[in-house]
């Protein structure tokens, strides 16, 4: 049987992904971010995912205004890096466990969860900087050491899908996986966020001590998280602060009781604050 | 009936919604086409004939010659749409932030590296003096 095991939140700002690819990591500006996902590589290391199921949105790369899924699941053999207006990362092509994908397709729309299938798609930055943060630099020419199975959220029209609805769909989401009958290890990956506002007069908010409750709360009282009303994210964590809603699907596939094994948090990456948790299962 | 909306009131905020959506479609359109590299050509070529395959409303059009940034997000515009346009002028998303909020690249730089623009004070358009 497939298994969930472990649950990672991750912000994906761009110019992290940015600073990996022109190795300039070591600069004191990126270096304190950076220093935070030390541990997380060597947890990585240890906890060899099999297939990584990555929660991410698009940022107006691949989806235009032409059609706006609320869900959108990866179920193509593979996913190339976009070339969102500066040239595709140089970092491996990202594939998928395609029967697992399917499956997971066809579990969640009996379970009422009705989301659209993507079977060509390119993924940016939303979707590679976790792995990068996560794995270190990869060449281009090698691979990600797990599969992954993509899930994009609309969260740039709003509204985004509500913190329940992400919550429940989370929770669908290990049925669906712990009904597929292969021994697979399943990490789940929830990204986006912090705080941060990227637009109009108000950009450069920054909310440290709401990005911090909203962690601990995440963690601890996950139920009464996913109940935050997305005007609160817009106003207090800033209106592009509301991808955070996709925490909220990670934090529903895993058990109510979780182990927290690692946090970061650090201000500024370029607009944003970088924050990033790893969550163990018990079971 | 039309929806109650509880986030207008944020200060120096568009909240992109259906409305917006809706009134800067093209707008939107015509900045992510410029992902591709031959249509950035195009566009730099001539502007004016690329912004013709584009049925925008005049003051849209006029925004995005005259590279009026806060004037594309009033007009319908959303900013991951505009940085594609600022990306193909050479400005990435904190310069573009320092040029919407006024404050220039180096005062916008050193905010961000204080650990941002507080909460405090910019939570309410009253606040900020505004209706
Ligand atoms: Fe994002």
């Amino acid at each position: 049987m497939a298994r969930i095991t472990a649950g990672v939140g991750c912000s994906h700002v761009p110019a992290i992904g940015v600073a990996m690819d022109t190795g300039i990591t070591d600069q004191p500006y990126w270096q304190p971010v950076f220093k935070g996902f030390e541990k997380s590589r060597d947890w990585m290391k240890a906890a060899k995912p099999d297939v990584i199921f990555l929660v991410y949105n698009d940022h107006c790369t691949v989806f235009d205004a032409s059609c706006i899924p609320t869900f959108a699941l990866g179920c193509a053999a593979e996913f190339h890096p976009a070339d969102e207006g500066w040239g595709p990362r140089p970092v491996p092509v990202v594939r998928n466990h395609q029967k697992l994908a399917s499956h997971i397709a066809q579990s969640l729309i009996l379970d009422e969860f009705d989301i659209t299938i993507m079977n060509e798609m390119e993924v940016d930055h939303g979707l590679t900087v976790p792995l990068s943060v996560m794995y270190g630099e990869i060449d281009k020419d090698g691979e990600w050491p797990a599969l992954v199975i993509p899930l994009c959220v609309n969260v740039v029209q709003y509204p985004a899908p509500t913190g329940n609805r992400c919550f429940n769909l989370g929770r669908a989401v290990r049925r669906a996986i712990e009904s597929f009958d292969e021994e697979l290890n399943v990490v789940i990956f929830g990204t986006g966020g912090m705080s941060h506002q990227l637009q109009y007069k108000r950009a450069g908010l920054i909310n440290a001590e709401w990005d911090k409750r909203f962690m601990d709360m995440l963690v601890n009282d996950p139920v009464a998280a996913s109940q935050i009303p997305h005007v609160e994210y817009l106003r207090e964590a800033g209106s592009e602060g509301v991808e955070m809603v996709m925490w909220h699907v990670m934090r529903g596939a895993l058990d109510e009781q979780v182990t927290e094994v690692h946090r970061h948090y650090h201000v500024p990456a370029s607009n944003t604050a970088v924050g990033h948790v790893i969550l163990e299962n018990r079971g | 009936m039309t929806m109650k909306k509880d986030y207008e009131d944020i200060p120096g905020t568009f909240v992109f919604d259906a409305d917006r959506s809706r009134e800067g479609y093209h707008l939107n359109q015509f900045c992510i086409s410029l992902r591709q590299q031959a249509n950035r050509e195009a566009f730099n070529a001539d502007e004016g004939a690329y912004l013709d395959r584009f049925p925008m409303t005049p003051e849209q059009r006029q925004a995005v010659l005259s590279r009026d940034w806060n004037g594309m997000l009033a007009l319908g515009g959303n900013v991951y749409y505009t940085s594609k346009l600022a990306a193909n002028d050479g400005i990435n998303f904190q310069q573009l932030a320092g040029i919407m909020t006024g404050m220039g690249n180096e005062a916008y730089r050193e905010m961000m590296v204080k650990g941002g623009r507080s909460i405090e004070g910019n939570r309410y358009k009253s606040e900020w003096g505004e209706e």
